[in-house]
């Protein structure tokens, strides 16, 4: 492997990551706490998509419920903190835990499902766990739980402070993004990557597919569990509303915005997503004040251009750059 | 006689009222070619796929290396050793040939719970792989993707996949379908150098390709068995004659 890409995707997402790894310094010298904010958030909703995109792109398991697990991680910090346990390697093993508990249970019944199928049943599932959390009063019900603190490690890294829990995010983005690559190219992922595009052929060459399957739904959800626990740490404020199926679905449009079955496909695409989704308002309102209000119109039809005419997404058209300039190399 | 690799005794398939496989009884003897023909709708690719594991039978008992596996899964099946390829071709399309085949070596070589390792770099699968491709001769194109070549050479890419699985016994439906005199003269080819060191058993509409190959014939009229004998045999078969090659030859 050599440590200069060649190809401008590879180029633009190294530099994309050296920034990202340099960006507490440069904003806080420009003085703009909010964007380290954005930032933050804009990475932990790339970590899920990451994790969707494990599933979805890699693997054809068209998820509608991977919010579900955005909230199980988060409200396994949440619930801890209610009773004063701030120890963050409590936290995160509980998240461990429960997302893939719910991710085996969930994924043994979905798996058996194709198609609009799956999409409905995840969809069922993530609901029910919406519910649920709607429901415990003791935990707010939906006005949700205010973390006072942030997870603890003692002895680690601390989360403390906007930049603190910026390198956190970003450490735990680097791991997400090496385990997904490793992932795919290793026998485990030929498999589930095989079985996306012809899981007939994929049984009778002896692999029971389901089982591949199964796993990768459970690391999938384990990802996305720590991401949805970074959340919690970030927003000190979690409600059902951040399991919503909306958001399912808009974690969706950032994987399949950002090119599908790509490395860093869901990190364009959530980047994307997220500085439209705050900006676009701003520059309606620029345009004329009254037009403000209507920013989503703009933004839906941005998003069905982009999947109409950005074949494969932003990292489609950044490697049909690549072609353009005859050469070829995939992440 | 030496004991049989398969044995097949009264199996029968029915979806609703249409009976498929009608109370067949076969026996393939180990490393020859033995042909199934039949006229159109005769329930060969029924067949297959009850044997492979597709579909399940409505009755009867399937035996493979003494073993009853009536009942095992596709990927059980491929691990005892029973290697299907497609009559349409089922191949994954947007992968490379040599990845293609890497998989079926992968399939049925250990368990692929293995989550770091590169498979690119896993120089035993590859070599293993690349003679699969150069024994179907398809040696010089490994890198091209499964859906740019022709018809013909993905065709060759099925026999090279189920080869990769190490099969006692291959199952090949149709592998001259579609294919050109050209391709189907190669396929031959390559089939014929597989005699002796494979059991074969093989489902074929092209006439002049199983009476090359075949040792033994089977003939399946209406899911039935008519007869099965050498090909000689069943040419001067009268009965088979009137069945399957029409009034005009008996």
């Amino acid at each position: 492997m050599s440590w200069l890409p060649t190809s401008v995707s590879g180029r633009i997402y190294t530099a994309l990551l050296l920034l990202l790894a340099a960006a507490p310094w440069i904003i806080l010298w420009a003085d703009q706490p909010f964007l380290l904010d954005l930032l933050s958030r804009g990475l932990i909703l790339a970590i899920a998509t990451i994790s969707l995109n494990l599933i979805l792109g890699y693997g054809g398991m068209v998820s509608l419920g991977h919010a579900a697990f955005i909230g199980i991680g988060a409200y396994c910090v949440g619930i801890p903190a209610y009773y004063d346990i701030y120890n963050g390697w409590i936290h995160l093993l509980l998240t461990i835990v429960v997302s893939a508990a719910f991710a085996l249970v969930t994924g043994t019944i979905c798996l058996r499902t194709k198609g609009v199928y799956f999409i409905m049943i995840t969809l069922a599932f993530s609901q029910m766990v919406y519910f649920t959390f709607v429901s415990l009063e003791e935990y707010g019900g939906d006005d949700g739980l205010v973390i006072y603190l942030r997870s603890d490690f003692p002895a680690f890294m601390t989360m403390d402070g906007p930049v603190a829990l910026y390198y956190w995010i970003f450490g735990v983005l680097l791991l997400a993004l090496l385990l997904v690559h490793r992932l795919v190219h290793a026998r485990f992922g030929r498999v589930i990557v095989g079985s996306k595009f012809n899981d007939e052929r994929m049984q009778s060459l002896g692999f029971n597919t389901y089982r591949y399957r199964l796993a990768c739904y459970v690391i999938s959800g384990v990802i996305c569990g720590i991401a949805g626990m970074l959340l919690g740490n970030f927003t000190s404020f979690i409600s059902p509303e951040m399991m919503s199926w909306i958001r399912s679905g808009e974690l969706i449009f950032m994987v399949v915005m950002g090119g599908t079955g790509s490395l860093f496909g869901p990190l364009m695409g959530t980047g994307a997503f997220v500085f439209l989704e705050q900006y676009l308002p701003e520059f309606m309102k620029l345009l004329r004040e009254s037009w403000l209000e209507y920013w989503h119109l703009p933004f839906g039809l941005l998003l069905v251009a982009l999947v109409l005419f950005g074949k494969g997404g932003i990292h489609g058209m950044l490697t049909r750059l690549d072609a353009r300039r005859g050469r070829t190399e995939s992440d | 006689m030496t004991e049989p690799i398969l044995r097949i005794t009264g199996l029968c398939k029915n979806f609703g009222g249409i009976i498929a496989t009608d109370n067949v009884n076969l026996e393939v003897q180990p490393d020859i070619i033995h042909a199934i023909i039949g006229p159109n709708g005769a329930g060969k690719t029924t067949l297959i796929a009850q044997l492979s594991g597709q579909l399940r039978p409505s009755a009867g008992r399937i035996e493979f290396n003494g073993e009853d596996i009536t009942h095992h899964s596709t990927a059980s099946r491929a691990h005892s050793g029973l290697a299907r390829s497609f009559q349409i071709t089922s191949v994954v399309l947007p992968m490379t040939l040599l990845e293609n085949v890497m998989l079926a070596v992968q399939g049925t070589s250990g368990h692929s719970y293995r989550f770091w390792r590169p498979v690119s770099r896993d120089q035993e699968m590859r070599n293993q792989a690349m003679e699969h491709l150069t024994r179907v001769g398809l040696g010089d194109r490994v890198h091209r993707l499964a859906a740019e070549v022709s018809h013909g050479e993905q065709r060759q890419l099925e026999v090279a996949m189920a080869l990769a699985m190490k099969p006692r016994m291959l199952l090949l439906d149709e592998p001259m379908a579609g294919m050109g005199t050209e391709e189907s003269a190669r396929m031959v080819e390559i089939l014929s150098g597989l005699r002796g060191d494979k059991t074969i058993l093989l489902i074929e509409h092209d006439m002049d390709a199983v009476f090359t190959l075949a040792d033994i014939l089977s003939v399946l009229v209406n899911g039935h068995i008519i007869a099965t004998d050498t090909v000689e045999n069943i040419r001067g078969n009268l009965e088979v004659q009137k069945a399957y090659l029409g009034e005009e030859h008996a």
